[in-house]
This record gives structure tokens, C-alpha cells and sequence, in this order.
């Protein structure tokens, strides 16, 4: 048990000195247009949005607003430039492909920047995790452009079409990078859609791909809010659809694409179990299920926002959590000291309030942390939940925030009846000295992705998605490639 | 001399191992070329749906569970089973209309098709699983998994062969099933179940109702607790209903139409691919 003596004080006597990224070495315009047809147009109807940095409230840019007639535009360039792009020699394919993770490469710390101005995560994670990981995405899926017929024994394998795809903000780059990398690979043609508030590296990598000399219409990136989705959706030039957002729209697009013959993958809500064993590695787990709940401020669908833990050894790790999350600094994400950024918008920050009410509505105890938060800019201080029970609605439901709902356990059986007691299966944890028991427990857990003794790690090589309500189908890997692909008798 | 009177089979369903008749107490003719009745046949409910759900949901980890050698096994058996009684089979086709050729050639692909699914139980996941080399310090690797229970619009007129094409495969995998019999034909897929109960198939995992695809489609499509739809046949309309109500809870749904399943390049390994879920686990490496 900690005790004030021994808690941790990562600061104690000496002050973090501020340790800010610059700003000096990025672009960013003051108006982006639509990347249509390999050119940037204005809007049809000449509208704009603003992107906000969530950190600071101030705007960084205006965005078009793409509407019904833009999207008609950008699908028809799409299908204007799906012959040739399909018909191309794939190894040519894949060199494009090759292009644009190395241009990636080379922009790196630009896009990093950018990717925490406008959505606010920790720039250690966006230069760490988001803008590398972006790249290798490119790079893994470009070598699979003319190696495909290797990838479904037995089957002929054929491009879709033209794939319209619509992605989150929380991590507008990574998405963008999942979703239009294996479709070029597969020799498909691209209408995309960053999400609303962090629409800025998706233009950016419009800039990429142009530089990168893809032929017109191959990637086409459109900006707008959920209408512009819809339009994407209901298009009946689109051959197939990729969302990655909450269970509640994923539902209605399977609903809208009902009588067609689209197909489409879904990448949808979750509310992944960590659950930590009495024989785990009490630290390593503790520094897991941080990682596993504030990880881009809890802003992730496979995050690990319940915490099962073993009844014995639930007081040690709640205290400890409690200590680490205590050491854990929020506030401008641009510094590199920075753990937990800003809550990606006004809107997201008032659902996690309301969910804030409801959990301590519901019963449930709330503990935050003492740190101090910025005056300016949208925070969410990080936050857990003791004495919750199953039914409560901050342990079934996602909020997508730094918010983390503790129950405990005191079998096996029980532990894996609380993991699957939710309509989600996207991920869970497992902490564990025991091999066995990882085995096991992988084997129960009804969920796509399974991390045992470590937490949210993603690699282009690893298929990732859900099971039951977390969504359809995968992303990733060389499972990845069956979204993008018809498979035929051959 | 006085001809013997045949004993008339009363053609049931076959809920959790059991051959109950439909809680509505509901039935509809089934009728030869000339109008004689052939048997009455239940007509199920969505109680029936519901109640079948039940069973399938309670033998769906258990038969999960199972080796895959003895999975393997046990579709083997039903192929023995069925080819015990063959010519059983074949009298059902003729009677209900199908030519002496054509039900002789559809029974024995049947027998065939299921020693086919048999051999991929121990096999399919050798060849969609895989390693994945990963950059960090990490053991990765991609395993297939039952996605549970399928609910089964079984075809309409290949009332034997199809409906074998599709049960196989879903349980191969280790799913468990509820499945609509072709409306028209049902008789096979009654007496399949009494193959299926004298094969070691564990009493819930595949569960068998008759009715009218009408009444009982937007049930099998809507029901909270199935995994993933299989739709064989039906029109447009019904296509679009079935994917509108699957929605709800986001099931996967498996198209099946317009397969002409005495072709033998309708069976491989993807339609058990097609019920699996892709599982990943990470593991750091480290001492």
C-alpha cells in the first residue's frame, strides 16, 4: 500500500520546464478547398467551417463544406480515374503507394504538429504514435499491391470500385491512412471524408498525394459534416463504404445500404475490460491501464475504459492508480510534457460531463485528480469510477473520454461473464503472470483485439475490429485486404 | 389380399436435440401435383424462433469448444448417417416432385458435401490464421473464431443440397444455427434433423424449423441475440428487409443467392470463412 512517504512524486522539488514544439515549421493555410479530380476547387455552394484548436479555442483554418454536388463530383472523378488506376500494372501501383508513405516520412514532424493543433492529443503522441504508424501503413500496404493473388488461396481476386470512406477525429491521419491504403493497394479509387473537427492532415495529405503524382481522381478528399457522410452513403456511384465512428450512426449506414449491393466495413464503439489477475505484475499493470484509459485523453473505440480487478488485490491497485494518475500532467498538448492533451471538442467535452453526472447519478464513486487545468481549451480531468455495478450506464456504455468505470472480481468465470456483459466487442486486456491463463482467457473474451500484459498497440501487419456490436469486418494486415476486394472461383 | 396401410410420418420441428411441433399449434399442407396431401406440415412461430435462439445460444460455447478433430468427426458421421438412408431421401425429393435423376444426384452430393465441410474442420484455420510481424517488441498473432449464432433462410429449391451447404459450413466453424427450411420442400430438411440427432450433433446446435419465410424472415433478421444472417433466395424486397432489420444489432450479413449449389466450384472454405470472426492477441516478448 502506498503511503504519503512512498507515493509518487515525479516532480517533487524539481518543475517541469515547458517544453513546447514548434510552430515555426509548418504550413497551414488560412481557406482549404476540396481535393477533387487531383486540383483543389471551392465548394459548389461556397461555404466554410472553421477548425478549432480544442487547446486553445482559437481557429485555425476554414474548410469547405462539401455538400450533395461536391460529392457527386468527387465520386464521378473517382470513377473517371477507377480504369485506369485498376487496370495499371500493380507493381506501379504499389510504387505510388511507396511514395506516399515516404513523403509521410519526410513531413513527419509537420503533421505531428498540425495533427495536435487542430485535435488536441499530445504531440508525444501524435509524433510517436499517429504520424508513424500513418506512414507505416502506406509502406505495408503498397508491397501488397501486386502480391494480392497470394493474399485468398483458391479465390480470383478483383478490385471493388470506387470506396467511400468516412473517418473519426481521434486520430484523423492514422484513419485516413487504414482506410485509403489498402484500397489503393487493392486498385480501387478513393472519396474520403475527415471528420469535422480535425479535418486539417487530411487536407495535408491531399497535398502529399499530389506531390506524389497519383493520377487525378484517384484519392479525393472531401471536408463537411455528417450530411457530407450521408451523401457518401448514399451515392449511387459508390461501390463500397468504410465508417469508423460510433455504433449509433455504423447502425444507420448498415440501414441506408440495406437493397444495395455495396458492401461495407464497420469499425465501430467499444468498451473494452482490462483485467487484471492477482499474479500480474501490479506496476506494469497500473502503467497498462493508464495507457489503456487516457491514451489520447480516453478518445479511442478500443480503449480500456472498464478495469476488472481481482478482489484481492483491488485496494493495491486502486491506491496505485490512484498515485499514477496523480503524476499524470494535463494541459497544452504541444508541450512534450504534456500527458493528457485537450478533449477534442466542445461538443465531446459535454458528453463526458453528462456522463460524469450520470455515473455519480447512478451511485457509482468518483475520484479525479488534483491537477490543474487550463483556463482556455476544453479538459476533462482524468477520472475513474469505484462501486459500479454491471447495468450502470457508465460501465455499458462508451463515452469516449478519460473515464474509467473499476469493478472487481473474484473468479475466472466471473471476470469473463463481466468482460462480454456488453453489447461491444472491439478489445479487452489481460494482465497475468500465467501463460495458461493468457491462453484461456484469450479464447474467452468475445472481442476482436486481445492485449495481454501490455495495452493499445496497433501495427499495419495486425488485423484489427470488432465482434458483436464493435462493428464488421477488418482493418489491417493482410485480413485487412478483404474489404477492398471481390473474391471470385477462379 | 388386403394391402398393408403405411405408418404416415408426422414431419416435426427440431428444437435444442427435441422434435417438439410448433408451440402455435399452426400448420400448412404440403401438396402433390394433384392436390393430395402429402403431410401437414408445422408452421412455425416466432415463439418457435425464440425458443430455438434459446437452444442454440446455451450449445453455441460448448460445441465452440470441441476439437476440431472431433467437430470433424462428427460431420463425417452425419455424411454416414445420411448415406444409410439415402434412398429414404431420395423417395422424400420424388414425392414432393423432383425427378428420380435429379434426387439421386442431389442426395449423393449432399453426402459428398458434407464429407467435403468434414475434411476443413481441422483445416480452415491453418490457412486464414496468421503471424503477424509486428515492429514492436510484441508476439502477434490472427486466430479465427465462431462469430456464434447464424441464423439460417435456408435455399428454397434445393431443398436438400442447399440447406446441407449452408449448415455445414456455420457449424464446421463451431457457430451454432436456427434455420428456415425451404417452404415448398420441406420434407428433407425434417428428416435431415433425424440424421443430424443420430450423428453425436449436439442437441441445440442446429435447430430446424418449417413456416413460411414471409412470417418468419424479418424474426430470424431482427432477433438480438443472433450473430450473423444468411439470406438464400428470396426477392429484392426481402433482401433489403432482412439487411434493414439485421442492423439493429449490427449482425453480419451473408448473401446467398442466386448459388447454383450442384456446382461444385459453390463449395469452399470461405463460407466458413464467412461465420468467423478474426481474433488478434498481442504479447510483449520479454523475460
Amino acid at each position: 500500500m502506498a503511503t504519503p512517504e512512498n507515493k509518487l512524486a515525479f516532480d517533487d522539488g524539481w518543475q517541469y520546464s515547458p517544453a513546447p514544439e514548434s510552430t515555426d515549421h509548418i504550413k497551414i493555410k488560412k481557406k482549404y478547398d476540396l481535393f477533387i479530380g487531383g486540383e483543389f476547387i471551392a465548394p459548389e455552394k461556397g461555404k466554410y467551417f472553421d477548425t478549432v484548436n480544442p487547446a486553445t479555442e482559437e481557429t485555425l483554418s476554414r474548410v469547405a463544406m462539401a455538400s450533395d454536388v461536391d460529392v457527386d463530383k468527387a465520386v464521378k472523378a473517382a470513377r473517371k480515374a477507377f480504369p485506369a488506376w485498376s487496370r495499371m500494372k500493380a507493381s506501379e501501383r504499389g510504387k505510388y503507394i511507396y511514395r506516399i508513405a515516404r513523403i509521410l516520412q519526410e513531413r513527419s514532424r509537420e503533421f505531428a504538429a498540425i495533427e495536435t493543433l487542430d485535435g488536441g492529443k499530445p504531440i508525444r503522441e501524435s509524433r510517436d504514435v499517429d504520424i508513424p504508424l500513418a506512414a507505416a501503413h502506406f509502406f505495408y500496404y503498397a508491397g501488397w499491391a501486386d502480391k494480392l493473388e497470394y493474399a485468398f488461396p483458391g479465390r480470383k481476386v478483383k478490385p471493388i470500385g470506387v470506396a467511400g470512406q468516412i473517418i473519426p477525429w481521434n486520430f484523423p491521419l492514422l484513419m485516413a491512412s487504414w482506410k485509403i491504403a489498402p484500397a489503393l493497394a487493392c486498385g480501387n479509387t478513393v472519396v474520403i471524408k475527415p471528420a469535422e473537427t480535425t479535418p486539417l492532415t487530411a487536407m495535408k495529405l491531399a497535398e502529399v498525394i499530389a506531390d506524389a503524382g497519383l493520377p487525378p481522381g484517384v484519392v479525393n478528399i472531401i471536408t463537411g459534416a455528417g450530411a457530407t457522410g450521408a451523401a457518401i452513403v448514399n451515392h449511387p456511384g459508390v461501390d463500397k463504404i468504410a465508417f469508423t465512428g460510433s455504433t449509433g450512426v455504423g447502425r444507420i449506414i448498415q440501414k441506408a445500404l440495406a437493397g444495395t449491393n455495396k458492401k461495407y466495413t464497420l469499425e465501430l464503439g467499444g468498451k473494452a475490460a482490462n483485467i487484471i489477475f492477482a499474479d500480474a505484475a501490479i506496476d506494469e499493470a497500473v502503467e497498462g491501464i493508464v495507457n489503456g484509459i487516457f491514451f489520447n485523453q480516453g478518445h479511442v473505440c478500443c480503449a480500456g475504459s472498464r478495469l476488472l480487478v481481482q478482489e484481492s488485490v483491488a485496494a493495491t491497485v486502486i491506491q496505485k492508480l490512484k498515485d499514477r494518475m496523480e503524476t499524470l500532467i494535463i494541459g497544452d498538448p504541444m508541450d512534450k510534457n504534456t500527458d493528457i492533451g485537450a478533449i477534442n471538442s466542445k461538443e465531446q467535452l459535454n458528453t463526458i460531463k453528462s456522463y460524469l453526472k450520470i455515473g455519480q447519478e447512478e451511485g457509482g464513486e468518483m475520484f479525479q485528480t488534483s491537477c490543474r487545468v487550463p483556463k482556455q481549451g476544453y479538459w476533462c480531468r482524468p477520472t475513474i469510477f469505484t462501486g459500479v455495478a454491471q447495468s450502470n450506464r457508465v460501465v455499458q456504455e462508451e463515452i469516449f473520454g478519460p473515464v474509467l468505470a473499476i469493478q472487481t472480481f473474484r473468479t475466472f468465470d466471473e471476470a469473463i461473464a463481466k468482460a462480454n456483459n456488453t453489447p461491444y466487442g472491439l478489445s479487452g486486456g489481460i494482465w497475468t503472470d500465467k501463460g495458461s491463463k493468457i491462453f484461456k482467457m484469450t479464447q474467452s473474451i468475445r472481442a476482436g483485439v486481445v492485449w495481454a500484459n501490455t495495452f493499445n498497440k496497433f501495427d499495419p501487419t495486425s488485423p484489427f475490429g470488432g465482434y458483436k456490436e464493435s462493428g464488421v469486418g477488418r482493418e489491417g494486415g493482410l485480413h485487412g485486404l478483404d474489404a477492398y476486394l471481390k473474391l471470385e472461383n477462379p | 389380399m388386403s394391402a398393408r396401410l403405411t405408418v404416415a410420418k408426422t414431419y416435426k420441428i427440431y428444437i435444442g436435440g427435441k422434435f417438439p411441433r410448433t408451440e402455435s399449434a399452426r400448420y400448412y399442407p404440403l401438396e402433390d401435383k394433384k392436390g393430395g396431401v402429402i403431410a401437414n406440415i408445422c408452421r412455425g412461430s416466432r415463439k418457435d424462433f425464440r425458443n430455438a435462439m434459446v437452444a442454440a445460444r446455451g450449445a453455441q460455447p460448448g460445441w465452440a469448444k470441441a476439437s476440431a478433430y472431433l467437430r470433424g468427426q462428427i460431420l463425417y458421421r452425419i455424411a454416414e448417417m445420411l448415406e444409410g438412408r439415402r434412398e429414404q431421401f431420395i423417395g422424400e425429393l420424388r414425392v414432393q416432385g423432383v425427378t428420380a435423376r435429379a434426387a439421386e444426384k442431389e442426395v449423393d452430393a449432399a453426402i459428398d458435401r458434407l464429407v467435403y465441410f468434414a475434411g476443413w474442420a481441422d483445416k480452415y484455420q491453418q490457412v486464414f490464421s496468421s503471424v503477424n510481424p509486428v515492429s514492436s517488441a510484441h508476439f502477434n498473432f490472427s486466430v479465427l473464431e465462431p462469430t456464434g449464432v447464424v441464423a439460417i433462410l435456408a435455399p428454397e429449391e434445393s431443398s436438400l443440397l442447399g440447406l446441407i451447404s449452408n449448415i455445414a459450413p456455420a457449424i464446421v466453424g463451431g457457430n451454432s444455427c436456427v434455420v428456415l427450411a425451404s417452404e415448398s420442400l420441406p420434407l428433407c430438411a425434417v428428416s435431415f434433423a433425424e440424421v443430424l440427432h443420430a450423428s453425436d450433433v449436439p442437441g441445440g446446435v442446429v435447430n430446424i424449423l418449417t413456416g413460411f419465410r414471409s412470417e418468419l424472415s424479418s424474426h430470424f433478421a431482427s432477433h438480438m441475440d443472433v450473430n450473423a444472417v444468411i439470406y438464400c433466395d428470396g426477392g429484392k424486397k426481402m433482401a433489403q428487409a432482412v439487411q434493414e432489420a439485421a442492423a439493429d444489432n449490427i449482425k453480419r450479413v451473408i448473401r446467398r443467392t442466386d448459388v447454383n449449389w450442384t456446382d461444385n466450384s459453390s463449395q469452399h472454405p470461405y463460407l466458413v470463412r464467412d461465420t468467423q470472426e478474426v481474433k488478434t492477441t498481442w504479447h510483449p516478448i520479454g523475460v
